[in-house]
């Protein structure tokens, strides 16, 4: 970010139970409504009371792709955030605690400490919670903003709660903002206002919505960190929007109702995250052989096993790639921010409608549980619903199933003969007419056996090796070509013939690559970015030919092993020059992808990991 | 997105021709053993869907893995032949995505009581609109012989060559318990009786287990045909009451010179899960209904975002 933006961080520490969540929220409001961007990452571990809770909130009027490299405003719910954190603060910022019961360590020269005497600004209130909002009165002022603005927020927020409680919290906020006016200097920066109003959302909301969108109309899940926003999501809308959730004993109970509700014609969907989707696997192999449309979204974790629950790691991707047993046709597809997973989900059902067979979406912690500011015009809840080739109809007219119905969205409804009807017809395309469940004249039976084209199985009594062949290369054939349906990856950055550095990334990693990128450009270092969103299908030529140009390729990525450079190797043969890894459990941020390119560039490694220096 | 979905009722029924059981014949032949207690459970299920007045288009038949499992491809209606054990997960998703369907879930003790142990319990509490015909032969038949959850004790198989040591499940008792709202047993010996007690399970709204023994031929000895002849004993030749879920229990537990079959447990008036969520209260079939959001919707939720 160049200097002339406003660029601003604030963290709030505590513990779990703290309440960091409800100022947190407020703020989000107030910056969101002014038209700033957003970009927030909630540390946090796998307790509900106690724990240590980091929330970073980095705000600015340019969007913002990730939570940034500095904090300008700390403020100490505990004073294990003040011990913790004190350090990351350097001149010209801001550390708010309360000095009541929080000791102030040593700070770095030009820290501006700004001790706040909750018990005296609050008449003693023993609301423990109250702290929260004085510091928000606080913060306020220090960014120049009008009091009159966060009486309206609160009063939104705690309308339900009657006019008791907001008239406390108003009285608080307003000694916080005022006691703040009378002994602290306001930052140096104060908050500007945006464009246009912005949205805020999570990305599991992102991945519900664009479902939802999608025409999802039956979702189910178990619940595991970090995916059951999603279900929340869901679970909230549910009525209002018409959708089925259930709430299932196990995520292999989960994979197969999504499974049977695809099969009789929904749009069907299920999240979880590495432990839940193991579960899942054998599923995802029966969705294909079935040839069933169901789509299914893994939001990573750090594994292996229940590993880190609350923390974030790109180390699902081989999991996902060797999931269920066989070979087989699926869509892997890694989206690279909120938005993006958004407008993914409709393009993926449209695919998997059409190929009918299962596609996998991996998200992580990052992307899933972070809080992002969004475009409302970016938001297109209607995008083009395209359900290939299903049969709604009774060719005789004679179905009593309703007719003329929406599943004729695109060119849904098709005409064949009731006679014969063949499920698995060995097509030029490999695509067989799906027909549903209910209709007249089309009665079969679908099958996680091989089997022949009219679903009987070929496997059990005389196993046919002419027979299973076809089926095999008929399956295969819906893929060929896929790739020409999706965009391939863009280069950005520096051109092909001035960047001294390559990164590729995938997924999650995108936004805090090309902030990399813009500050390594603006240290006169040209770089550029490759990000990878589509796994399966992987472009292959698209990414031959950035390797072909490149000088020196670097693979970003947030695991151990290096997965998705042993994908690249294996469906390639490229190999990266070197490589970027972060498996702490904690994302990466700016600086770190900086310092790699500059060792990698001065050759004293080919692995660099880096050290992470917030520690929660 | 302005295409109106016609409710069900309003389409005109036209008439059609009576059906026969060869109407529910499969594409192909069974593929069990000569003797299989599988073939009785069949054409009960054909004979009770003419009964019934079904037809193949309206019924969804779904199935596990296990020789039992392989039953959709030999009964005429729309079928899935799911994963081992999952059939239940799988008929719940379609059952509640499409409630307009009849849906049949059949299959063996393994798939159902042991590897699909726990979404029988789930299924059954949540009272799914269902039935659920259990094919119970006391054995592992596809993979030539090893006890089942349902195996008694000290029974010897390729698995338990010394005796099992194992206590088996009770079907009937595990499914009063976990909520289950029509519990039946039958002998695949004495179709007619199945049969009745197959349309009764249809008629029945709820989630219905038919517990069948099923003998195999080839790999329980113990348990065969002669075995169960001399010992069922009908429950409705007794004036058992069905509400009566404790004594239910007692003659389901009873496992000697005298085995129970009929009607253990009905509850009539529990709702189904269709009944209990909303969603489901006006529009018809979930799969059948407009997809999509509204523009009005999408102002809502984007609204709550700001």
């Amino acid at each position: 970010m160049s200097s002339d933006k406003f660029d601003f961080a604030i963290a709030i520490g505590g513990a779990a139970g703290q309440g960091i969540a409800t100022p947190g929220n407020v703020l989000a409001r107030i910056f969101i409504r002014r038209g700033l961007h957003l970009n927030a990452y909630n540390a946090y571990q796998s307790i509900i009371r106690g724990g240590h809770i980091f929330l970073t909130m980095r705000i600015s009027d340019q969007p913002v792709s990730n939570h940034g490299d500095k904090l300008d405003l700390l403020v100490c719910l505990n004073q294990d955030t003040m011990d913790r954190h004190l350090g990351l603060m350097g001149p010209g910022t801001r550390v708010l605690y309360n000095s009541d019961t929080i000791t102030p360590g040593t700070p770095e020269d030009g820290v501006h400490l700004c001790p706040l005497p909750i018990n005296e600004l609050t008449d003693n209130n023993r609301n423990k919670l109250v702290q929260n909002t004085v510091a928000l009165g606080t913060i306020l002022y220090l960014l120049d903003v009008d009091f009159q603005i966060l009486e309206d927020i609160i009063t939104m927020q705690f309308r339900r709660k009657g006019q008791e409680v907001i008239d406390e919290n108003v009285g608080v906020a307003r000694a916080g903002y005022d006691y703040a006016a009378a002994h602290f200097e306001p930052c140096s920066q104060s908050l500007p206002s945006g464009g246009k109003p912005l949205a805020v959302w999570t990305g599991n909301d992102a991945l519900a919505m664009g479902g939802a969108s999608a025409g999802v109309k039956f979702y189910c899940a178990y619940p595991m960190s970090p995916s059951t926003g999603v279900l929340h999501w869901m679970a909230q809308n549910a009525r209002e929007l018409g959708i089925m959730v259930r709430q299932v004993e196990d995520e292999i109970g989960v994979a197969n109702m999504a499974i049977g509700a695809a099969h009789v014609g929904c749009r069907s969907m299920c999240a979880t995250s590495g432990g839940g989707f193991a579960l899942m696997t054998e599923a995802v192999g029966s969705a294909a052989m079935m040839e069933i449309p169901v789509v299914f979204i893994d939001v990573q974790r750090a594994g292996p096993s229940t590993g880190v629950p609350t923390k974030t790691e790109q180390g699902d991707l081989w999991q996902i790639l060797g999931a269920s047993q066989g070979d087989f046709e699926r869509f892997i597809v890694a989206p690279t921010d909120a938005l993006d997973a958004f407008h993914t989900l409709p393009e993926l059902f449209n695919l998997v409608d059409h190929c009918q067979c299962p596609g996998i979406v991996i998200s992580d912690l990052l992307i899933s549980e972070g809080t992002f500011s969004v475009d409302p015009d970016a938001i297109d809840m209607q995008p083009g619903i395209d359900r290939g080739e299903l049969i709604t109809q009774s060719s005789n007219g004679a179905s009593d199933i309703p007719t003329g119905s929406q599943l004729a969205n695109g060119h849904g409804l098709i005409g064949a003969p009731s006679n014969g009807y063949l499920r698995y017809v060995n097509t030029e395309s490999g695509i067989s007419p799906r027909a549903l469940p209910g209709v007249e004249g089309y009665a079969h039976v679908v099958a996680t056996d091989e089997h022949d084209e009219d679903g009987v199985l070929v496997s059990d009594e005389f196993t046919n090796p002419h027979k299973r062949r076809k089926m095999v290369e008929k399956r295969a054939r819906k893929f060929k070509n896929i790739a020409q349906r999706i965009e391939p990856p863009a280069l950005s950055g520096a051109s092909a013939e001035d960047a001294e550095i390559t990164l590729i990334g995938w997924g999650s990693t995108r936004g805090v690559i090309r902030e990399a990128v813009e500050i390594l450009h603006r240290d006169g270092v040209a770089v550029n970015h490759l990000p990878i969103k589509w796994i399966v299908p992987l472009h292959v030529d698209a990414i031959q030919e950035v390797f072909d140009k490149a000088k020196k390729t670097v693979i970003v990525e947030n695991n151990h092993s290096g997965q998705f450079h042993r994908y690249l190797r294996s469906e390639t043969g490229l190999t990266a020059d070197g490589h970027i890894r972060k498996y702490d459990g904690e994302p990466f941020m700016p600086h770190h992808i900086v310092d790699g390119v500059r060792e990698l560039l001065a050759g004293t490694t080919d692995i660099y990991v880096p050290y992470q220096e917030v520690i929660v | 997105m302005s295409v109106e979905t016609l409710p069900r009722e309003e389409v005109e029924a036209k008439p059609v021709a009576p059906l026969k059981a060869k109407d529910f014949k499969g594409k192909v032949d069974p593929d069990w053993c000569p003797g299989c207690g599988d073939f009785g459970v069949l054409s009960s299920l054909q004979r009770a869907c003419v009964n019934l007045g079904l037809r193949p288009h309206e019924i969804l038949t779904i199935s596990g893995i296990g020789c039992s499992s392989n039953f959709p491809g030999f009964f005429n209606s729309y079928g899935m032949h799911t994963l081992h054990g999952r059939a239940l997960a799988v008929a719940t998703g379609a059952q509640m995505a499409n409630h307009e369907l009849t849906v049949f879930v059949t299959g063996g003790d393994g798939d159902g009581y042991g590897i699909g142990g726990n979404h029988f319990t789930h299924t059954a509490r949540r009272n799914v609109d269902l039935t659920y015909i259990v094919m119970d032969n006391q054995i592992y038949g596809l993979t030539t012989g090893q006890i089942s959850p349902t195996s008694t004790i000290d029974m010897k198989t390729k698995s338990t060559p010394f005796g099992s040591v194992e206590m088996p499940i009770n079907p009937i008792t595990a499914a009063i318990m976990n909520g289950a709202t029509f519990v039946a047993r039958a002998f695949s010996g004495d179709a007619r009786h199945l049969t009745g007690l197959i349309e009764q399970a249809v008629q029945h709204r709820g989630f219905s287990l038919i517990d069948v023994f099923s003998p195999c031929v080839t790999f329980n000895k113990d348990n065969d045909y002669p075995f169960f002849k001399q010992r069922v004993k009908k429950l409705e030749d007794e004036g058992h009451d069905p509400g009566d879920w404790k004594t239910a229990c007692e003659k389901a537990m009873i496992w000697g010179d005298e085995i129970y079959t009929g009607l253990f447990f009905q509850k009539t008036d529990a709702p189904t899960l269709g009944d209990r969520e909303p969603v489901l209260d006006e529009g018809g079939a979930m799969a059948w209904r407009e997809l999509g959001i509204t523009e009005e919707q999408s102002d809502r939720i984007i609204k709550r975002m700001m």
